[in-house]
């Protein structure tokens, strides 16, 4: 009886101390990246990084123009993937109980939204890149905006499910036609929460390098034309960490910590804006 | 069963079955629904009387796999007649339910909802609507000054009188009140009750409820239902000082349920 | 009276609109559908020359020689699917340990911030794990960790030449550590969530009982919860086998198949993401298409399966109960 009281005490202790080192090993590797990445990142991020362009190897420059680029296409993929996710999504929870629609299209968006992102990159090259015969600024957004679609759909569906559905029966109930119901009191009524995930598909799509690469591809002086090859950090950062030049290897850095910062200041606001709208309700 | 003699009904049920798949939650049911009186149901929970309630205004339609067969006549045309138009119906019968339920907007907004849906008023006409709607529903007093506050601001017997004068802004004929005391606290709830007495010189009201003092309180006639059968409907005063069948007596005198 | 405010054009408006807007969001799903279909043809399309060429056998073939024009897939396969299982087989235990702590052990105060902390990292864009591997880790293992092995771990019987072979840092040992590194944070999270579903009830009663909180989280938790930490893994699984970045920045790159696991190699990710773009002739474009294609496949059996045993394990599950 003790044996065995005392094997399981054992097993036990065990047990949680290996837990607690998971917890230490997984912290350990994560924070020794984030101070890599301020420790090289810090030192190389100056004026210059956000007031000149990217230079050639052995000489000064900065970012600007991969900046720009990169908040050029983050936001046109998000204003073409947004209105096309919610739609589908509010399709997903206010129409699609009847059919084999809905159904389906919940398992696609499944498969697309973990669909290689190279892939996707790979798709935009077949159907766009190769038709106009050359590299550019849309084709970059439009890879995103397919990246953007399937993580809308799935918030947008979800935060609609999450609304009560008295308040569809309120509306309902005083004779409010489907789409005045979804429109002004069920998506209203998740709004906060489908805000929080577009903004963190936003903080996704800012960070992506891989479809990037057969799309938009890099340039590297000041374009505003989205008809052309258009610069992007995260390929910068590829090119530039991947050369030979120390001066390069420094920007990529920069544009490393750079992009970090960013997407970590989406996810946390995302948050932020989800937990008040949550506290006011 | 017999039924108590009513000259006016507003609603006249026959027939009515009602199907959740292949399970028959109403069966066979047949009422007349008196105009300008209120009509409680009343029975255990899982009785139907909720679900006869959602019969009146088609609000089951929202959900697949339910369906009604039978007869729901009001002013002369037959409610499941699949030719009927739902919103219109909807604007003819209006609902409250037992959670409040304010929309995501101002207090303004939440009335001028459904007005707006049916009606091209002015500015001036609306805002005279609005104030109408919340000094019938005993809501005025309190939130005049704050229009513009969201719905979702307010107390929660607060919220199920603006719910009360969203429903009622749109003029409905007939007001259908599905347990709307059973999440409020007694002084919300007498608030309440004190309202449906007034409405209904103006109103034909319907109220499903679980509270047979409030039953007794309000109503005109009582409807008592169990496991989808309507087992007894009469003159309030009469179900309850005379019942004429077994199971209502058990049920009201609390032997049972 | 009543019947001349309520207006019958406008009625008819609105059951217009509202065909009009259903419609536009049955468009929107249809679209996802047709999104899925276009991808599979365009890629299937793309393939065509390298899948006339070389028929079935491109996916045995270890070749990959530009020079000659001949392709095979075999090695960026094999490296795709052994990174990815050296990521699950590191990932998995140490997520479990996370979740555990997270929801089981951590003190209140450090729960919420640590839980956050770890769904930040998620967030981390792919590409900075690649750079620090490449820049910080690479070197480390290459002068500390490797050499050990190579002692140690390579003279060992059967697993030996696993693990021979120079140190040079780069290769699929080091892009399955990255990857583990970059996908516990996914898994951890995934895993704390389900976990802290579980009923309080469920668990205070074991406790009741006397079990310990190891078997409380073993025989009450992982069994109530086993779905969803199966579905955790698959989606680990998924951004592993896709991962382009962090891999292309430590595999190594090199179109050879060698038995042990410090040598480099290559995934199909990163070959695509190092040749697309110089890529010349229609064969060789044809080639690497095709590797995606194979990728796409491969994650799309991935997800089917992990669908079919959720549905199946759901179904065991309804019928004990």
């Amino acid at each position: 009886m003790l044996t065995l009281y005392t094997r399981r005490r054992i097993t036990n202790a065990v047990g949680l101390t290996v837990s607690m080192f998971a917890m230490a090993f997984g912290l350990f590797w994560l924070c020794w990246i984030l101070i890599t990445l301020l420790g090289h990142g810090l030192p190389a991020l100056d004026a210059a990084v956000f007031s000149k362009m990217t230079p050639p190897p052995g000489s000064d420059g900065g970012l600007l123009n991969a900046i720009a680029g990169t908040l050029m296409m983050s936001l046109l993929g998000t204003l073409i993937g947004t209105p096309i996710g919610i739609l589908a999504g509010t399709y997903l929870a206010e129409f699609g109980q009847r059919g084999w629609l809905a159904p389906i299209t919940r398992f696609i968006n499944d498969i697309l939204l973990s669909a290689p992102s190279i892939v996707i990159g790979l798709f935009v090259y077949e159907v766009y890149v190769v038709h106009v015969k050359h590299f550019s600024g849309w084709a970059g957004a439009l890879a995103l905006a397919i990246i953007v679609i399937p993580i809308v759909i799935r918030t947008t569906e979800n935060m609609l499910r999450l609304v009560p559905n008295t308040l569809r029966e309120a509306a309902a109930a005083l004779g409010a036609p489907q789409w005045k119901i979804v429109n002004f009191v069920t998506l209203r009524a998740a709004r906060a929460g489908i805000i929080t995930g577009v903004m963190l598909a936003i903080a996704r799509i800012s960070g992506e390098t891989a479809p990037l690469l057969f799309t938009a591809l890099n340039n590297q002086f000041w374009s505003a034309d989205m008809n052309n090859p258009l610069a992007n950090l995260p390929v910068v950062i590829f090119q530039f960490a991947m050369s030979p030049y120390e001066d390069w290897q420094h920007l990529a850095w920069a544009g490393a910590l750079l992009i970090t910062l960013s997407v970590l200041t989406l996810n946390i606001l995302a948050r932020v804006l989800f937990r008040q709208s949550a506290t006011t309700h | 069963m017999n039924a108590p003699q009513i000259t006016n009904p507003k609603l006249i049920v026959r027939d009515l079955n009602f199907f959740y798949g292949n399970y028959r939650a109403l069966k066979d049911i047949n009422l007349d629904i008196a105009e300008k009186m209120v009509t409680a149901f009343i029975g255990p929970s899982g009785c139907g009387k909720s679900t006869l309630l959602r019969t009146f205004n088609r609000m089951y339609q929202l959900y697949p796999k339910q369906k009604a067969t039978g007869q729901i006549m009001l002013d002369g045309g037959n409610v499941l007649d699949p030719k009927q138009d739902l919103n219109m119906l909807r604007a003819k019968i209006g609902m409250v339910f037992q959670k409040p339920t304010p929309f995501p907007m101002s207090i303004y907004d939440n009335i001028a909802f459904g007005v707006k849906l049916y009606e091209n008023l002015s500015r001036n006409e609306m805002d005279e609507r609005v104030e109408w709607a919340l000094k019938k529903a005993a809501l005025w007093a309190e939130v005049s000054d704050k229009l513009k506050q969201s719905g979702t601001s307010l107390s929660g017997g607060q919220q199920q009188r603006l719910c009360i004068a969203r429903a009622i802004a749109v003029k409905p004929q007939v007001l259908l009140l599905d347990e709307p005391t059973s999440a409020l606290d007694p002084i919300s709830t007498a608030h309440i009750e004190k309202l449906i007495d007034e409405l209904k010189k103006d109103f034909t009201i319907v109220i499903v409820t679980h509270n047979m003092q409030q039953a007794a309180r309000i109503s005109d006639f009582t409807a008592y239902m169990y496991l989808g059968d309507l087992i007894e409907f009469g003159d309030t005063s009469t179900v309850f000082t005379n019942p004429k069948r077994k199971e209502t007596e058990d049920y009201i005198t609390g032997r049972f349920g | 009276m009543k019947s001349t405010l309520l207006h019958q054009a406008r009625l008819k408006q609105q059951i217009w609109l509202d065909m009009m807007f259903r419609g536009l969001t049955r468009l929107s799903a249809f679209g996802v559908l047709a999104l899925l279909l276009a991808i599979i043809a365009s890629l299937v399309m793309g393939s065509m020359p390298a899948i006339e060429a070389f028929g079935f056998h491109f996916l045995v073939n270890p070749e990959w020689n530009p020079v000659t024009d001949e392709y095979g897939a075999l090695v960026p396969i094999v490296g795709t699917l052994v990174t990815s299982g050296i990521a699950l087989l590191i990932a998995i235990p140490v997520s479990f340990g996370i979740a555990i702590f997270l929801t089981e052990l951590s003190p209140r105060v450090l729960r919420r911030p640590l839980g956050i902390a770890v769904e930040l990292l998620a967030g981390i864009p792919s590409i900075i794990y690649g750079m620090w591997g490449l820049f910080v880790f690479a070197p480390l293992f290459a002068d500390h960790i490797e050499p050990w092995i190579n002692d140690h771990i390579g003279a060992m019987p059967v697993i030996g030449p696993f693990f021979a072979g120079p140190p040079m840092g780069i290769g699929i040992l080091t892009a399955g550590i990255i990857l583990a590194i970059m996908v516990i944070p996914f898994i951890a999270s995934v895993m704390r969530d389900v976990f802290e579903v579980v009923p309080p009830m469920l668990k205070e009663s074991a406790y009741g009982v006397g079990a310990t909180t190891w078997e409380v989280v073993m025989k009450i938790v992982l069994p109530y919860t086993r779905i969803g930490v199966v579905g955790g893994i698959m989606l680990g699984l998924g951004r592993a086998l896709g991962e382009t970045m962090a891999v292309t920045f430590v595999i190594g790159n090199a179109h050879e198949l060698s038995q042990s696991l410090l040598m480099p190699g290559n995934s199909i990710s990163s070959a695509l993401a190092n040749e697309f773009t110089e890529a010349v002739g229609e064969l060789y474009t044809s080639a690497l298409i095709e590797l995606g294609l194979i990728l796409f496949f491969i994650t799309f059996v991935v997800l089917t399966l992990a669908r079919l045993l959720l549905l199946k394990m759901s179904k065991r599950e309804g019928k004990s109960t």
